[in-house]
């Protein structure tokens, strides 16, 4: 199979990635943009932090690379490859398993109906040939234990509901592991997780890169929680990109006014409450949207330019990205007037 | 003369019958509230807090009970109350807000129609005044007065959870329970709720019964903690000590298990293990099975000591030659 891929392509790549749902009735069509023209690549053993208030479109960006969802445009290319172009059981099935996801509510993903070895044992059957039958249970003990779940043959003789929250979510984990992945879409896995058990799966996350090469998706609202396990972020509004960049300078030195925001409203215990206005702003529902940048309604630094002509990601210092026209001006790269002639014009 | 709390409990302990026995998910538990004061309540899901908090409220139904102890109102012990005298004090000078909006409001009514049922029930019959104040309630959580027609499904996360507040301030109560009112919300929202509760307690005086599991929310919001583990209060004081100078070794661990966004990237240590079944908890102190501190008195259960800046149930405290108080 490995000769279908391109050598040295990233693990994962999105170009132009657009999804827009239809809503409204058979009259009054409109076309709802939950993920517009994202672009970002994943390379192997890197935890990329995918960030954003709820509904800025982070779920539809997992459900797409998971295939849930097809594009409406734009291409997800897998080691070179573009998804588009899967036709066979085969390779379907081998970037299933190379690509699992992980969701937050691991009541969705696990069949109350079945003991937990069920699931696990299923994925080893479709996706490991290389156990025999026989072995299967073994194998799925061994990726209990190294999720902590111990005793493991106990667990595994559980139904989902007998689990505690924590519990579940490491055998959402185990599911994945079952399946020797490459790249594990985790879509707020941790969220519905009490602090002591959060740090566990956190740390978990973090050993499956260190020790065994896996690169991770981690999408999620915890901005501290990011910071601690992932090499870059990445932060969504309103289903576009809006900055990305090395965890760490995007965290200390956010650029974006929206990323400013966020990492404002992270709770710190350590720290005085600055904050001390009601922020009502929400992201926008983007139906119908035309040209301009998402955030300029709640923007503190909004422009003329703000409402004509959508921001494009633009680099400001290496690897650190941000949508952003008075960013951009305030880094030197030209006035906003100069950001007015260069920007196409996306929407 | 300091006022007198609005609510004082004592000795609550409350029992779920399981055919495996009886849970005990609440247990003697103390707690004084003055008039306007802030109150959060922390601790990991399942020690209890949600039936801690119904307990006070009496909203526990079977299997659940009240077995043991009071809870005083302005005076007066719910515990004791008839239905009929509990519907009048409950929503009127008491309120709830329940972690999921979507649970506590009507999917199939618009939001004025929920607002009018509200203060139907409790005798109001003028249509005018029920429009005033669902407008007046609408207006202090910063919600536009178009959604009176809304459904709750037609509103975002933060939007219904602002609703269920304003419904809970209906009737200007002296005291607002709270259960988890933003563990639904992402961080944007979950901030500008809690500053929408705290300047609204200030506006109007009302005092606030605060439960979530994530310690950081309340930090900056609460003027007192109460730690809870396994169904026990296990420290109680001033915020702002408890997060400098924890008294209690699961509160320093709650501490620690913190992400911070600002400073220094520690290690995560957490807390190893999991909480007790609380069919068979642990004799002595709780806590000792997952404590790094765990010594021979632990097996005893410890009293409330003076640790100085708060109360904490740790004999720790008896080595530093710190006085039992209760
Ligand atoms: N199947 C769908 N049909 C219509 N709208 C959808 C669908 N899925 C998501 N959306 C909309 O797309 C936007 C982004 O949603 P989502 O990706 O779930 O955001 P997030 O995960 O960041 O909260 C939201 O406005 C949401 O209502
Ligand atoms: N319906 C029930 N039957 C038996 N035990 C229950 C029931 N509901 C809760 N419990 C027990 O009460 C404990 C506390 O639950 P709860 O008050 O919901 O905790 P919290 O709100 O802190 O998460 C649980 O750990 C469980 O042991
Ligand atoms: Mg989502
Ligand atoms: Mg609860």
């Amino acid at each position: 199979m490995s000769r279908h891929y391109t050598e040295g392509a990233p693990l994962l790549e999105t170009r132009g990635l657009t999804r827009h749902f239809k809503v409204g009735g058979a009259i009054a069509r409109k076309t709802l943009h939950a993920v517009d023209d994202v672009e970002f690549t994943i390379r192997d053993r890197e935890i990329v932090a995918l960030v954003g208030e709820s509904g800025s479109g982070k779920s539809t960006v997992a459900r797409l690379l998971a295939r849930v969802y097809r594009p409406t445009s734009g291409e997800i290319y897998y080691r070179g490859r573009a998804l588009s172009s899967f036709r066979t059981r085969r390779d379907l099935l081998g970037y299933r398993s190379d690509v699992p996801m992980v969701f937050q509510d691991p009541f969705a993903s696990l069949n109350p109906a079945y003991r937990v070895s069920h699931g696990i044992m299923r994925g080893l059957a479709l996706h490991r040939p290389d156990i025999p039958r026989h072995q299967r249970r073994a194998e799925a003990e061994r990726i209990l234990e190294r999720l902590g779940l111990d005793p493991a043959g106990e667990a595994l003789d559980r139904f989902p509901y007998e689990l505690s929250g924590g519990q579940r979510q490491r055998i959402g984990f185990a599911q994945a592991l079952a399946y020797r992945p490459r790249l594990i879409v985790a879509d707020e896995p941790v969220s519905m997780l009490d602090v002591s058990v959060r740090i566990g799966l956190l740390n978990l996350m973090a050993g499956l890169r260190d020790e065994q090469g896996v690169s991770i998706l981690y999408i999620t609202h915890d901005i501290a929680s990011a910071r601690y396990i992932a090499d870059r972020i990445m932060v969504m509004y309103a289903g576009h990109l809006v900055e990305s960049g090395p965890v760490e300078q995007v965290l200390q030195d956010p650029r974006h006014p929206y990323t400013q925001l966020l990492v404002a409203a992270v709770p710190d215990p350590r720290a005085e409450l600055t904050v001390d206005k009601v922020d009502h702003g929400e992201p926008p529902k983007v139906v119908d949207p035309t040209p301009g940048c998402r955030f300029r309604w709640r923007c503190p630094w909004v422009e003329d330019v703000c409402h004509r002509i959508t921001p494009e990601l633009v680099e400001l210092s290496p690897g650190h990205s941000a949508a952003c026209h008075v960013a951009a001006a305030r880094a030197g790269y030209g006035d906003v007037a100069v950001a007015v002639a260069d920007s196409g014009d996306r929407h | 003369m300091p006022d007198a709390p609005v609510l004082e409990v004592r000795g609550l302990t409350v029992e779920y019958l399981t055919d495996a026995g009886p849970v005990r998910a609440v247990e003697r538990f103390d707690l004084d509230i003055l008039p306007g004061e802030f109150v959060g309540v922390v601790g990991e899901s399942g020690c209890g807090k949600s039936t801690m908090l119904f307990g006070i409220a009496q909203l526990l139904s079977p299997p659940a009970r009240v077995s043991e102890g009071s809870v005083r109102f302005r005076g007066h012990d719910l515990v004791t109350m008839t239905d009929r005298q509990l519907a009048t004090t409950r929503w009127r000078d008491l309120s709830v807000v329940m972690q999921s909006a979507m649970n506590a409001l009507n999917p199939v009514a618009q939001l004025g129609d929920q607002f009018a049922d509200a203060m139907r029930a409790h005798g109001e019959r003028s249509r005018a005044t029920i429009r005033q104040r669902a407008e007046e309630v609408l207006a202090l959580v910063g919600i536009d007065l178009v959604h009176l027609k809304s459904y709750p499904h037609q509103l975002s996360g933060g939007m219904r959870q602002r609703a269920m507040i304003a419904m809970a301030l209906l009737f200007n109560p002296d005291l607002v329970i709270m259960d988890e009112p933003t563990s639904a919300l992402d961080v944007v929202a979950q901030r500008s709720l809690m500053l929408q509760v705290k300047q609204l307690q200030q506006q109007l005086g009302f005092a606030v019964l605060f439960v979530t599991h994530d310690m950081s929310l309340v930090s900056h919001f609460s003027d007192r903690l109460v730690v809870m583990y396994a169904a026990k209060a296990v420290e109680i004081g001033s915020t702002k000590e408890i997060f400098a100078n924890p008294g209690h070794p699961y509160t320093e661990g709650l501490l620690d298990a913190f992400p911070s966004i600002r400073g220094p990237r520690l290690p995560l240590t957490g807390i190893p293990g999991s909480p007790p079944n609380l069919l068979h908890p642990p004799v002595g102190c709780r806590f000792a099975p997952r404590c790094p501190k765990r010594f021979e008195m632990c097996d005893v259960e410890p009293p409330f000591y003076d640790a100085g800046t708060s109360r904490a149930a740790c004999h720790l405290h008896a080595l530093a030659d710190k006085k039992v108080v209760q």
